[in-house]
């Protein structure tokens, strides 16, 4: 098996065996977050921007680690300090930055579908670090392979996403991911941030919107971060969330006892959920970050290298 | 001046205003229809051979954007009406939404002294309903009136009121003008970029709901119904919007609707983030684009209109979240409406020529014939011609369109203004 993709636009067009295949790279990757030295020479040499057009810190400084640890100089731009600011459009933003001759570009954008419009325009390889509405796939990829380690296995898992569905570009990645291997995925929310046509995306798809039937029996549990900007546009009250949604340990125990519990963070204890439940054994949150560095490495490596079917001769560490 | 006899013969004459379809030549001279009729002949004349060829009343586009003034860049009235002429219409009719916005007199004359000037169709400006189409006050609908625009609208965005759009019904009543209604709930299109359902979903991008358009319609009915004006639904894209539209021709009030080729042909699953599939109203769904083709089909849809909406690359070439609605369109409906209607078997050619003369021409109180006295507009075009649509060599200045590349069977081939042949397809 090999990675053909010249980009990561999505977790959408990616096969099962495609998902594997960069799992089983990231988990080579994963070894040298132990060593006491974790930088490769890999891709010493290589340079890759990161160009986040909407503000980040964890993705951005996650990218920035594995660029870092296989040996890859960085290019950081940020929205507030971009030319974006002074009118200066995407494509022309991006063509500049292609002209210093980086081997890859990581982009995130306020916009759906912007890593996209700039893949189909740019001679160099494109990752998607989040596109408005749409996806996030190396959170559904880091998510996947931290299921994957703490339960040994992806296949044919109950899974429920809770939260702001509509707005969710994780909830989307998750979804196209998992379903891949058969998950059953559950999605839940306050109804206007529930839209039907979600159980639509991929096959295995439900809607409930009552959170003790959609953790009945649950392996996996995602809590969605919940933007209190959203929050404010058709105004939902902070305490009226909190009633219905917010993962606490009694609602959490409608899940299987051993059920994973996931944040792709940042989290708001007391909001979306209960801080006993985000400190709980169950809780894999640290994990998800850990992993989200040894995915990117794996995401970048492939696309940097040029060397997709032998990724998997690599040795770490 | 050219040849001042103009003589058209071995053609399908259609002209559905008389109930007409057969073959006949035509004679112009001076600029006017001078006979109909079989194996004229005329010494002197110059000479059309329209065998195999549909020969029709001129063709109307009741809604386009020319974009001059204040956004020569993307289009001309120049350059429109060469588009224009190039997809068989000889008359257009361009929305207010200018920079400065047509809600005056001075606009009104400035549009058709280029036109005048430059155009090789008729132009025939649509005034705005209130000034700088804002929503508050009447702009001077009377003055324009006298200068040459024959209908009123604040197109772009609906008539922002339910109150200020009775006072332009009233009015617009009293100036024998149709209101034209660009129909959209501001509250419920809340940033929309295409049409909510499962393919916005999927695709993260920000929906806008069907009933964004039909609510308003129904509004917009109503009002009608208040004031017995003429009210023209455009680019209707929604079956609950049709439904609104039926129930006030059942109840006999002047209400008519038109809806564009891009809107019959293509849906919300053909969406991707390329631009140039984000137009408003928004691809709509499946069965909106089949409720669409029916009532073309039975009449509760009176008319096809292109809403050409020409923007620069550089405007168009963004993400599709930050990209202005539209696409340019003079040039693919003749032969995007042959392939829906009539190579599917749904309509016959008359009902088709109807959707794109008499109607239209109903809609703004006047008449399009091909007879004996009438003005010698003229649209021929093929039913069965193939040619490829290629944007880069559009007559318009813009290109921003889905349909570059795509292969029709039949489509326009020449266009006769005045008596004169404007254009004519060279292969």
């Amino acid at each position: 098996m090999s990675f053909t993709f010249r980009h990561l636009l999505d977790a959408e067009a990616l096969s099962r065996d495609e998902i594997t295949f960069l799992l089983d790279q990231s988990g080579a990757f994963q070894g040298i977050q132990k060593q006491p030295l974790k930088k490769l020479a890999t891709l010493r040499g290589k340079s890759a921007v990161l160009a986040f057009f909407e503000t980040s810190t964890r993705t951005r400084i996650s990218f920035g680690t594995a660029a870092a640890r296989l040996g890859a100089d960085t290019m950081n731009l940020q929205a507030e300090s971009s030319s974006t600011q002074k009118g200066e459009s995407l494509i022309d933003t991006v063509r500049t930055l292609e002209a210093m001759r980086p081997d890859v570009i990581v982009i995130r954008h306020a916009a759906s579908g912007a890593p996209h419009f700039v893949a189909e325009r740019l001679g160099i390889p494109v990752v998607n670090a989040g596109d408005g509405l749409h996806e996030h796939p190396t959170q559904g990829l880091l998510d996947a392979l931290t299921i994957r380690d703490r339960l040994g296995r992806l296949d044919d898992l109950n899974v429920a996403i809770v939260g702001d569905i509509r707005h969710s570009r994780v909830a989307r990645s998750n979804i196209h991911v998992l379903t891949k291997f058969g998950c059953r995925v559950t999605l839940c929310g306050p109804a206007m941030w529930l839209p039907p046509e979600m159980a639509g995306i991929a096959p295995n798809v439900r809607i409930e919107p009552c959170l003790d039937r959609a953790l009945d029996g649950a392996q996996v549990v995602m809590v969605l971060r919940v933007q209190t900007e959203r929050l404010q546009e058709p105004a939902l009250p902070v305490d009226e969330y909190i009633r219905l949604y917010q993962m606490t340990p009694e609602r959490l125990r409608r899940a299987r006892p051993e059920a994973l519990l996931m944040h792709p963070g940042p989290m708001i204890r007391g909001l979306e959920i209960d801080p006993a439940v985000a400190d709980s054994p169950q809780s894999c949150v640290l994990e998800q970050v850990t992993n989200g560095v040894a995915v990117r490495m794996a995401v970048l490596y492939l696309l940097t290298s040029g060397a997709g079917s032998h990724a998997a001769d690599i040795q770490a560490g | 001046m050219e040849s001042q006899v103009l003589l058209i013969h071995g053609g399908r004459v259609v002209d559905p205003s008389r109930g007409f379809d057969g073959p006949a030549d035509v004679l112009i001279e001076g600029g006017r229809i001078v006979r109909v009729g079989p194996h004229l002949t005329a010494s002197m004349a110059e000479r059309f051979d329209a065998t195999g060829l549909i020969v029709a009343p001129g063709f109307i586009d009741l809604h386009c954007h020319l974009r001059e003034p204040g956004n020569e860049p993307a289009e001309t009235i120049e350059s429109g009406a060469q588009a224009a002429a190039r997809g068989g219409f000889t008359a257009v009719c361009c929305m207010p939404n200018t920079q400065p916005v047509n809600d005056n007199a001075s606009v009104t004359r400035f549009i058709l002294d280029r036109a005048a000037a430059g155009a090789i169709v008729r132009v025939w400006p649509i005034g705005a309903a209130s000034k700088g189409s804002k929503g508050e006050g009447l702009s001077e609908i009377a003055a324009m009136k006298d200068a040459g625009i024959v209908a009123v609208t604040d197109d772009g965005k609906p008539i922002a009121s339910a109150k200020l759009l009775r006072n332009v019904m009233e009015y617009a009543r009293s100036l024998d003008l149709p209101v034209i209604e660009h129909s959209e709930d501001a509250s419920l299109f809340a940033g929309g970029v295409m049409r909510e359902g499962p393919t916005s979903v999927r695709l993260g991008l920000r929906g806008i709901p069907a009933a964004a358009e039909s609510i308003c319609v129904a509004r917009d009915v109503q009002i009608a119904a208040m004031t017995g004006a003429r009210l023209h639904v455009a680019h209707m894209s929604a079956r609950e919007s049709l439904e609104q539209v039926r129930w006030a021709k059942q109840r006999g009030l002047p209400v008519t609707c038109e809806v564009t080729p891009h809107h019959f042909t293509l849906i919300d699953e053909d969406v991707t983030y390329d631009s140039r599939f984000k137009m408003n109203p928004p691809l709509a769904s499946r069965q909106d684009r089949e409720a669409l083709l029916e009532g073309l089909v039975d009449g509760s849809v009176d008319v096809i209109a292109t809403d050409h909406a020409p923007h620069t690359q550089a405007s168009k070439e963004v993400e599709f979240d930050r990209a202005p609605f539209g696409i340019t369109g003079f040039e693919t409906a003749i032969g995007l409406t042959l392939e829906a209607l009539l190579h599917s078997g749904r309509a016959k050619l008359s009902r088709i020529v109807e959707l794109f003369t008499s109607a239209p021409a109903r809609v703004l109180g006047t008449q399009r014939a091909l007879a004996e006295g009438e003005t010698a507009d003229v649209t021929i075009f093929s039913t069965d011609h193939p040619w490829t649509f290629h944007a880069a060599e559009s007559a318009s200045k813009s290109r921003n369109t889905p349909f570059d590349g795509r292969k029709f069977r039949g489509g326009p081939m020449a266009t006769i203004v005045a008596g004169k042949i404007v254009w004519r397809r060279k292969s």
